[in-house]
């Protein structure tokens, strides 16, 4: 019996996810385009302008991945955001308020969070109804917070700090934020037994309790995850605009799940790399600022918007056949 | 059909293969796990369209594009319960695929007839028209397929391993229905692997094996070795390693149960397995043997009685508990594909979901120990695979179960259960595994493995515990281990002269 | 009889639903200031049938086992389109109706072609169809404005008889012209059979496209049908996000509340419609009892959260862990 058992080594050739690469190249198409309407689009500035508008959306769209990932959704993304933003301006201006402010915004999303994974992974209710209701709950506890009215608390300069100044020069702290949120999402997903476990939990829960593994803990810490992430793009969000607002939040749902599958993620979890939701968050970015450059009105961008999101999903999203 | 053949991807499943099938006979299939049979009934029923050859009813060539589309034709075939709706009723399911009409809504009242006398016809008349499949024992599920194959009025009715989650009563149900549809005119094939079966119902048998039909007797005529060798295409000897002779060990067994008993599958359980021992757990299909593992390791709640580990009564909680230090054990579960593999993952990621931990340090793969260990197992096992950076799920039914025990091995596992190992393997691999349990049991494992193959149970072990309806019917070791006394406890018959 | 028995056990998400919303709906009757009059039930019945008719819509499409997070775009659009062609003579206002409705079953049915043809997950393609219904809400009404013809709107929005609210007869009517002959056709089985199971479905030969192409139709012609009657109540288009969003949201509470299970294959819409009932008189109990309207939405929240929460003691009986997982 011939014993082809040689030692294995990790092909440095990873194989290109098709997915990704139709990402990235439909943002290159779409930079093109672009160009052609308008010399200054393809200038520095724009383009770091974009990065950091897709710095908010990237932030949020982590969570939102790493739920995806694991077969599952997090319809609670926009009231979270809302918490995190409201919450950390409610914090105030002095010393202990300034520099918990950041922290008890993601604090408040963790907690939110882990609502969402308490009753998915234990009492085993489909995600998309438990995160509803969490986003009703947020969306309550908001209003009554607020009056109904505008918030009136601004955000703390640290905040402000984060979401519009620059540390390094030239590169908006935005994205240093992002940046940071990738890395680490990177290194949680491909270097640590909690990302595998993660991608096992996506591809079959079952197999991975046989093999002895404590799936809830993870789907719960997960979901955390997730509402931190959130509340975290909230506070930046709040940090870019000196202030929240009600429903900022609703805006970012649907971009945000758009951006995970585009960029390659099976919606039924276990497939998908944080590269694709980065060319995701990108795409849905830049789609949006050339439908406002070209002045589009709103109900052709809404309408175009769709139209792509589906044109790209027929090409690479098919879900094959039943395995 | 004749000349018929199939292929998947590379694989050759059915190849020129011919059969013909009379009216008012049995007609059986014999034939190892890949040797074509399913493949033969999907292109019969029409499931799969075959690459080549022809199909003919009553000498008129026929294709069919579907399976409504062989229905229509009078060829039907009971799964093993893939075909129910759950949230439907049994009527529901019963007239499924045409369901009478009034005014172009459903007529309740003709479907309820209509399904009680399919059920009456299958002899299954205590399961009521009304009750949701889901809420049905699997039992009744294949009994309600059976019905509704009836009701589809057919003139050749395909039954593939159809009796497999039956109880005992039940199948003896069942072929009394067959054979009056027999008398009645109609072609039956009988799929199965159980020889006692065939041996009461067929009047016709074909063996396959690779693909390809061996050959067509009348049944009885030949010798149980003479099959088997058909069926397995050399001469028929035991490859099994030899057997130690009985441990001398006083101590407490690694594994042992008092009184186990769960829900009404599991009924006052009590067994032992000793260090380097390798126990077998027989019986017809369903009898509890499934859910004895699944208890043992920690998946049931509610089990009554006592496990004991070494001598220490505990209570297993979970897997993780299982698999933690204090009690090393092990589960290779029943359906590799959804229980013991992520398909779409790599050999690498499978291989080490048991022990994440060894491979990690405060959450952090390490890779070198991970290559370390991964590389050992691969050449251990001698798992025939392109690197360990492939998926899973490209790899060949036997290797896929090597990945599957690999697993686990990389936890220096001390209790080692099994849930039918080889089944769907090539005899090659299975060669390999019955050495490598004996090589694990001679290392001071205790094992304890069920299995559906009689010869395994008889090569393997050195004693065989036979359940029969959640309970232990019989215990048979050392010489008293043979294939007829195993068939007659499983059948809860006393065979004479056993 | 062991007949009932069976029917019981499989409607009984439906007879929850409509037993939670009896109690709450004379809760609130009886502590109304207003009492139970006349005015009171058709106020209540106005609203509620807005969101019941899109919660049909919902269920349809989640028996199936998927989901449509357009239905309130599509309810928003018809409603813009509404306000711009039901309008002048009878006739014309007549052929307006009918072209609103069917509009609406043009969504549904491409929201079903898309997911049958294009073999996407429903809960992605209805995302971006979502966006593009609605931009053409928003295109058809950039402001809130249109008019509707007012004699037929006031028909459909005022009284029978002096006490029965003309909405809830045609929400009746709506359930027996559409969802029961459905649910008892051989295409609405087949609807439950591809949302149970669906390669047992494809071995048993179940007509799959059909049933899910009729879903999603059908849907689409629900949703319609809500926005036509949002038209009828406020005698304009007004393509707002925030409202159709919220439509889509509080439709999968609604299904939910219902007693349709979101893996499909059971359930009924007419428990939709009394999710939807009763998740509206939430509102309506804490005016009722002088609870500040402020705390509404977290009221509605919480009650959300508890009755979801309440499928979960059915965990309590699972003796095999592994029937926890799929």
């Amino acid at each position: 019996m011939t014993d082809l058992a040689a030692p294995a080594k990790p092909s440095a050739w990873r194989r290109i996810d098709p997915a990704v690469a139709t990402a990235f190249a439909c943002i290159v198409a779409l930079l093109f385009v672009g160009s052609l309407y308008s010399r200054n689009f393809l200038s520095p500035e724009y383009l770091l302008q974009q990065l950091k508008v897709a710095s908010f959306l990237g932030v949020i769209a982590s969570g939102m991945m790493l739920a995806i990932l694991i077969g599952q959704i997090d319809l609670s993304l926009p009231w979270v955001v809302t918490v995190g933003a409201m919450m950390s301006c409610a914090m105030g201006h002095g010393f202990w308020g300034s520099a918990l402010a950041v922290p008890v915004g993601v604090l408040c999303g963790v907690a939110f969070g882990c609502l969402n994974g308490f009753g998915v992974a234990y009492l085993r209710i489909p995600s998309m109804i438990v995160t509803l209701a969490t986003n009703a709950v947020a969306q309550g506890l908001m209003v009554v917070y607020t009056g109904g009215f505008s918030p009136r608390d601004s955000a703390s300069p640290v905040m402000r700090y984060l979401a519009t100044a620059d540390t390094v020069p030239g590169l908006p702290n935005a994205v240093l934020c992002w940046g940071v949120v990738a890395l680490v999402t990177i290194v949680l997903l491909k270097r640590t037994t909690f990302g595998r476990t993660l991608y096992g939990v996506g591809n079959r829960e079952r197999a991975v309790y046989l093999s002895g593994v404590d799936t809830r803990r993870v789907v719960l810490l997960v979901f955390a995850i997730s509402g931190g992430a959130s509340a975290f793009g909230g506070v930046l969000l709040a940090g870019y605009a000196s202030k929240a607002a009600q429903s900022m939040g609703d805006a970012y749902l649907l971009p945000a799940i758009a951006a995970v599958v585009l960029g390659g993620a099976s919606i039924l979890g276990g497939r998908g790399t944080y590269l694709g939701t980065i060319a995701g968050v990108l795409l849905i970015t830049l789609l949006q600022s050339i439908l406002s450059v070209m002045q589009i009105p709103e109900y052709g961008r809404q309408i175009i918007y769709g139209l792509v999101i589906i044109a790209m999903l027929l090409l690479y999203g098919r879900e094959r056949m039943a395995r | 059909m004749a000349g018929v053949s199939k292929r998947y991807g590379g694989v050759r499943a059915l190849e020129r293969a011919d059969l013909d099938v009379a009216a008012g006979r049995i007609h059986a299939i014999l034939g190892e796990n890949g040797a074509g049979k399913s493949t033969l009934i999907k292109v019969m029923s029409g499931v799969v369209a075959p690459d080549e050859g022809t199909m003919a009813l009553d000498g008129r060539p026929v294709t069919f594009a579907s399976p409504a589309a062989a229905n229509q034709a009078g060829v039907v075939c009971i799964f093993q319960e893939l075909s129910l709706i759950p949230d439907l009723s049994v009527a529901d399911n019963i007239v499924i695929s045409s369901p009478p009409t009034r005014f172009g809504l459903i007529d309740r009242r003709r479907q309820r007839a209509i399904a009680e006398e399919a059920l009456a016809r299958a002899g299954a008349e205590g399961v009521h028209p009304s009750a949701l499949v889901k809420d049905l024992p699997l039992s009744r599920r294949q009994m309600v397929e059976i019905a509704k194959a009836l009701a589809r009025k057919p003139r050749i009715l395909i039954l593939d391993e159809a009796t497999s989650a039956l109880t005992a009563a039940d199948v003896a149900k069942v072929f009394v229905v067959l054979k009056r549809l027999r008398a009645e005119g109609l072609a039956l094939l009988y799929i199965s692997h159980r020889m006692h079966e065939i041996a009461e119902l067929a009047d016709d048998c074909s063996v396959f094996r690779n693909g390809r039909k061996v050959a067509t007797y009348e049944a009885g005529t030949k010798s149980d070795n003479e099959v088997v060798e058909m069926m397995i295409g050399r001469e028929y000897i035991h490859a099994f390693p030899p057997k130690p002779a009985a441990p001398t060990s006083n101590s407490a067994p690694a594994l042992e149960t008092r009184g186990l008993s769960w829900t009404d599958r599991l009924r006052d359980i009590s067994l032992s397995v000793r260090a380097g021992e390798i126990v077998g757990l027989g019986g017809l299909d369903g009898q509890g043997q499934r859910e004895l593992l699944l208890a043992l390791f920690g998946v049931l709640r509610g089990c009554g009685g006592e496990v004991r580990v070494d001598g220490a009564a505990l209570r297993i909680k979970s897997p993780t508990h299982a698999k933690s230090k204090s009690i090393a054990m092990a589960l290779i579960p029943e359906d590799r594909k959804t229980e013991g593999l992520m398909l779409p993952m790599t050999v690498r990621e499978n291989l080490t979901f048991a022990s994440l931990d060894r491979i990690s340090r405060r959450g952090f793969i390490d890779r070198r120990i991970e290559n370390r260990l991964i590389d050992e197992m691969i050449a251990l096992l001698a798992i025939k695979t392109d690197g360990a950076d492939v998926a899973v799920g490209s790899l060949s039914g036997g290797n896929q179960q090597k990945v599957v025990i690999a697993k686990w091995l990389m936890n220096k596992p001390r209790i080692i259960l099994l849930n039918d190992p080889t089944r769907g393997i090539d005899v090659g691999t299975k060669q390999e595994i019955y050495v490598l349990l004996r090589r694990l049991a001679d290392a001071g494992a205790a094992v304890l493995f069920y299995s559906t193959d009689y010869d395994e149970l008889v090569g393997c072990c050195d004693r065989v515990l036979v359940l029969y309806d959640g309970a232990i019917k019989k215990q048979l070791t050392g010489a008293d281990i043979t294939e007829k006394a195993l068939i007659a406890s499983a059948l809860n018959i006393e065979a004479a002269g056993v | 009889m062991s007949e009932w028995r069976f029917w019981l056990a499989m409607q009984r998400g439906t007879l929850l639903a409509m037993a939670i919303f009896i109690i709450m709906f004379t809760i609130y009757g009886a502590n109304h200031p207003a009492g139970f009059s006349a005015n009171v039930v058709q106020t209540a019945a106005n609203k509620g049938v807005l969101l019941a008719f899109v919660a049909m819509a919902q269920s349809l499409v989640v028996i199936t086992s998927g989901i449509d997070l357009s239905v309130g775009m599509i309810f928003t659009l018809t409603n813009c389109l509404a306000s711009a062609i039901v309008v002048g003579s009878p006739l014309m206002a007549g052929l307006g109706v009918i072209a609103v409705l069917a509009v609406g079953a043009l969504c549904g049915a491409i929201n079903g072609l898309i997911v049958i043809f294009g073999r996407l997950q429903p809960i992605v393609a209805t995302i971006a169809t979502g966006a593009v219904y609605f931009g053409l809400a928003l295109a058809l009404r950039p402001t809130p404005g249109g008019s509707v013809e007012e004699t037929l709107a006031d028909a459909f929005t005022g009284r029978l008889f002096g006490f029965m609210p003309a909405s809830l007869v045609a929400l009746v009517a709506v359930v027996l012209v559409v969802w029961v002959p459905f649910s008892q056709s051989v295409t609405g089985r087949a609807a439950y059979a591809v949302g149970s199971s669906e390669p047992a479905a494809y071995m048993s030969g179940v007509p799959i496209r059909r049933a899910k192409f009729t879903a999603y139709t059908l849907s689409g012609l629900l949703s319609g049908i809500g926005g036509l009657f949002l038209t009828f109540f406020t005698y304009t288009g007004d393509a707002a996000y925030a409202s159709g969003n919220a439509y889509t949201l509080f439709s999968i509470a609604a299904v939910v509340l219902g007693g349709v299970s979101l893996f499909g294959g059971s359930g009924s819409a007419i428990g939709a419609v009394f999710g939807a009932l009763a998740f509206r008189t939430i509102g309506d109990l804490l005016f009722v009892f002088d609870f500040d309207p402020l705390w509404q939405p977290l009221f509605q929240g919480v009650v959300l959260m508890l009755a979801v929460s309440l499928g979960a003691f059915g965990l309590l009986r699972v003796k095999n862990r592994l029937e926890w997982f799929g």
